[in-house]
């Protein structure tokens, strides 16, 4: 997941990296008490999940608590690629005489940590890393031992700071390292890390990543979820324990196991081309129990999505048999009754497969058609879900 | 031949007292797997009995293998205490572990990684190997299965396959199950795995009853595109490959905590170019791919 600056910046307080007065507001009204009590110059930032607020005019300048209400009311509603500013932050206004670049993440292809630095910060770091590589040192960090005092000093070297600095900055990074272990997060980034014209350094800007299968060790980390922003039927999903991915698309799509989901939605997405360009609707992974009441909390969410024109349900039958998933969609349409109101497709394969065929046709339900292989059902619930369009 | 498991590998389950252990060492002794023994630190010296088979608990893995002779052992316990069982088994120098477990947090995983790769054989070579975690498991058909794959899909054969997916490997063999596989090993889809896409491939390569193999992949990382490099350059066998995620939205992720495409990163697309460019070809579905495989497989 990732987290709003303002979410970043007060994990980074409270690791103890140093960082300028930040407060959230949602109204511009909030925006002036904010910018009052933090008094002089502040800087009003939009709070959005993406790059580029800058150039968009969502980080403006502000002399005055007025002219932070007046920043704050342009800002406010204003879409930045796509991302709607419900919040902003209003920052304490810094006295920048430097800016560097720092971050630490996960390095999926050698399985280890990459931390990255630069004396030239504040520019895009994806530009600086293609034009000129050799202005951004990259060490790696071994999972086993972190980021000790050898290894910052080893980042700040190979970056060139000043004798001077080296020692200021590497104390810093030490800090973030913590925010990084401590916080069990994939990515800490700071851009720009600023010297101040006291000599100070601050973390400036602050992007983090937090991997939430390690929730069950940050219990706070729930509340950094962004609710307003989820999507319905995702929160509804996720209050029913599914693993759910709302598409743009017409046929709803449930499945076992993340492969076997991911490509029913390309061979749907496939068999759409020869129907009128319909698409999958959504990601669903009922994992491998695929029992009644699973099937009937997928089938609800579903059925829920007003886009979802068909559904298909393709299942492999593994350590869960056939049988016991075609009595979990039999039974998932008795519970939902009426509420099941589109044609369902399934597609059943594995163990014990004639029997659960047997049980689906015996079952004889108006809604649903049953398919013999992967390819074909997907080919089934496009054309019907094209010809309710 | 196989790789990586045989007949003759004695298998102990750490977890075994549990839902899914117990589950699972049921079905890994119906597919003929040597299941010697599990760990359970609060069960030690009791028994758990599973039709006409007593196994003995013990208090630690150390303890299991000095006892059993164990060379694998397969890891069922709860994501919170996966890193602490499997440095555990590391610490043993169990050559193989199995890590079923979902949910582990990436920094533990790459934290057990670290130790794995530090602990080396006089010759240099990696003691202890890992596959997972958020994987099947591994399947020598006919000889031994130590995961959760269905041991009724198919029989032994000349086909090698490796996956990032459960079902998809499920699938594939499912497809395949006329011709029958030498191995099935499922990797995982998180973002730090311990056995990748290369490890299988160059085991496959070696092995000499494997024939041809089969690869999945899908979305996030980069495991296919080195893969690729590695199979234009190492591997002789004649490889199909087929990625999943074709239509998954950028930061997104798709079930698998690894399936993620980031930014222009990770497409299924590049993939899939990454493979044709080393020669591999590339079903557009799991049936098309396996139709592929018996082309290559019939023109040998």
């Amino acid at each position: 997941m990732d987290l709003f600056e303002y979410q970043a910046r007060d994990m980074f307080e409270a690791h103890g990296v140093p960082v300028l007065a930040g407060i959230v507001a949602h109204t511009p009204e909030e925006a002036k008490a904010a910018a009052e009590k933090i008094g002089g110059v502040t800087v009003v930032k939009a709070q959005v999940k993406v790059g580029g607020r800058g150039k968009a005019g969502g980080v403006k300048v502000a002399k005055t608590a007025d002219e932070a209400f007046e920043h704050a009311t342009a800002i406010l509603g204003m879409d930045i690629k796509g991302h709607t500013v419900n919040t902003v932050m209003i920052a304490q206004g810094a006295d920048i005489a430097e800016e560097f670049y720092f971050s630490v993440l996960l390095d999926r292809s050698n399985r280890n940590y990459l931390a990255m630095c630069s004396v030239e910060g504040g520019v895009e770091i994806e530009v600086l890393a293609v034009e000129r590589p050799e202005a951004l040192a990259r060490v790696a960090v071994d999972p086993a031992v972190g980021i000790d005092a050898a290894k910052a000093d080893e980042i700040v070297a190979t970056a060139g700071f000043s004798a001077e600095l080296a020692p200021k900055v590497a104390a810093t990074i030490m800090k973030l390292w913590d925010v990084f272990e401590k916080e069990d997060a994939t990515l800490v980034e700071v851009n720009p890390l600023v010297r101040t014209g006291a000599g100070d350094i601050l973390a400036l800007d602050g992007k983090v990543t937090i991997d939430e299968n390690a929730d069950f060790r940050h219990p706070h980390h729930a509340e950094l979820e962004d609710a307003a922003a989820a999507d319905p039927l995702e929160a509804k999903a996720k209050e029913a324990g599914l693993n759910y991915v709302k598409l743009d698309g017409e046929v709803g799509v449930i499945g076992n196991g993340a492969g076997l989901v991911m490509s029913t939605l390309d061979v749907v997405a496939y068999a759409g081309e020869n129907h009128g360009g319909v698409k999958p609707a959504n990601f669903l992974d009922i994992g491998g129990g695929a029992s009644a009441e699973v099937m009937a909390n997928g089938l609800d969410v579903i059925l829920n999505d007003p886009q979802v024109k068909s559904v298909f349900v393709n299942v492999f039958g593994g350590i869960t048999a056939c049988d016991a998933v075609a009595k979990g969609i039999v039974g998932a349409l008795a519970e939902l009754g009426s509420a099941a109101n589109k044609p369902l497709v399934v597609r059943l394969d594995g163990n014990n497969v004639e029997e659960g065929r047997r049980i689906l046709n015996e079952a004889n339900h108006p809604l649903v058609t049953l398919a013999a292989t992967m390819d074909e059902g997907a080919d089934k619930a496009a054309e019907l879900a094209n010809a309710s369009k | 031949m196989s790789i990586f498991l045989n007949k003759d590998s004695k298998v102990i389950v750490q977890g075994i007292t549990g839902g899914e252990g117990t589950k699972h060492t049921a079905l890994m002794l119906k597919a003929g797997t040597q299941v010697v023994g599990g760990v359970n630190a609060r069960k030690a010296g009791t028994k758990v009995v599973h039709g006409n088979v007593e196994l003995p608990v013990y208090g630690t893995v150390a303890e299991a293998v000095a006892e059993t002779g164990a060379d694998v052992s397969i890891v069922f316990v709860p994501p919170a205490f996966t890193k602490d069982a499997v440095v555990e088994a590391i610490e043993a120098g169990v050559p193989l572990v199995v890590v079923i477990t979902e949910g582990v947090p990436v920094q533990d995983s790459a934290e057990f990684w670290a130790l794995a790769q530090s602990k080396v054989d006089a010759s240099g070579k990696q003691v202890t190997r890992i596959i997972g975690p958020n994987c099947p498991g591994i399947i020598t058909p006919g000889e031994a299965l130590v995961g959760i794959t269905p041991n009724n899909i198919t029989v032994k054969g000349p086909i090698g396959l490796v996956s990032k997916s459960g079902t998809l490997t499920y699938q594939m063999m499912y497809e395949l199950r006329d011709l029958g596989f030498s191995t099935a090993i499922g990797i995982g889809g998180d973002p730090v795995i311990g056995t990748t896409h290369i490890d299988a491939l160059a085991a496959f390569e070696a092995d000499p009853e494997t024939k041809a193999i089969v690869m999945i992949g899908e979305i996030g990382g980069d495991a296919e595109e080195r893969a690729a490099e590695y199979i234009k350059a190492h591997v002789t066998k004649p490889v199909v490959g087929y990625v999943a995620g074709f239509t998954a939205p950028e930061g997104k992720t798709m079930g698998h905590a690894g399936a993620i495409v980031s930014g222009s990163a990770g497409t299924a697309q590049a993939k899939k170019e990454a493979l044709e460019a080393a020669g591999v070809k590339v079903g557009k579905t799991p049936s098309e791919t396996a139709t592929l495989l018996r082309e290559v497989y019939a023109a040998l």
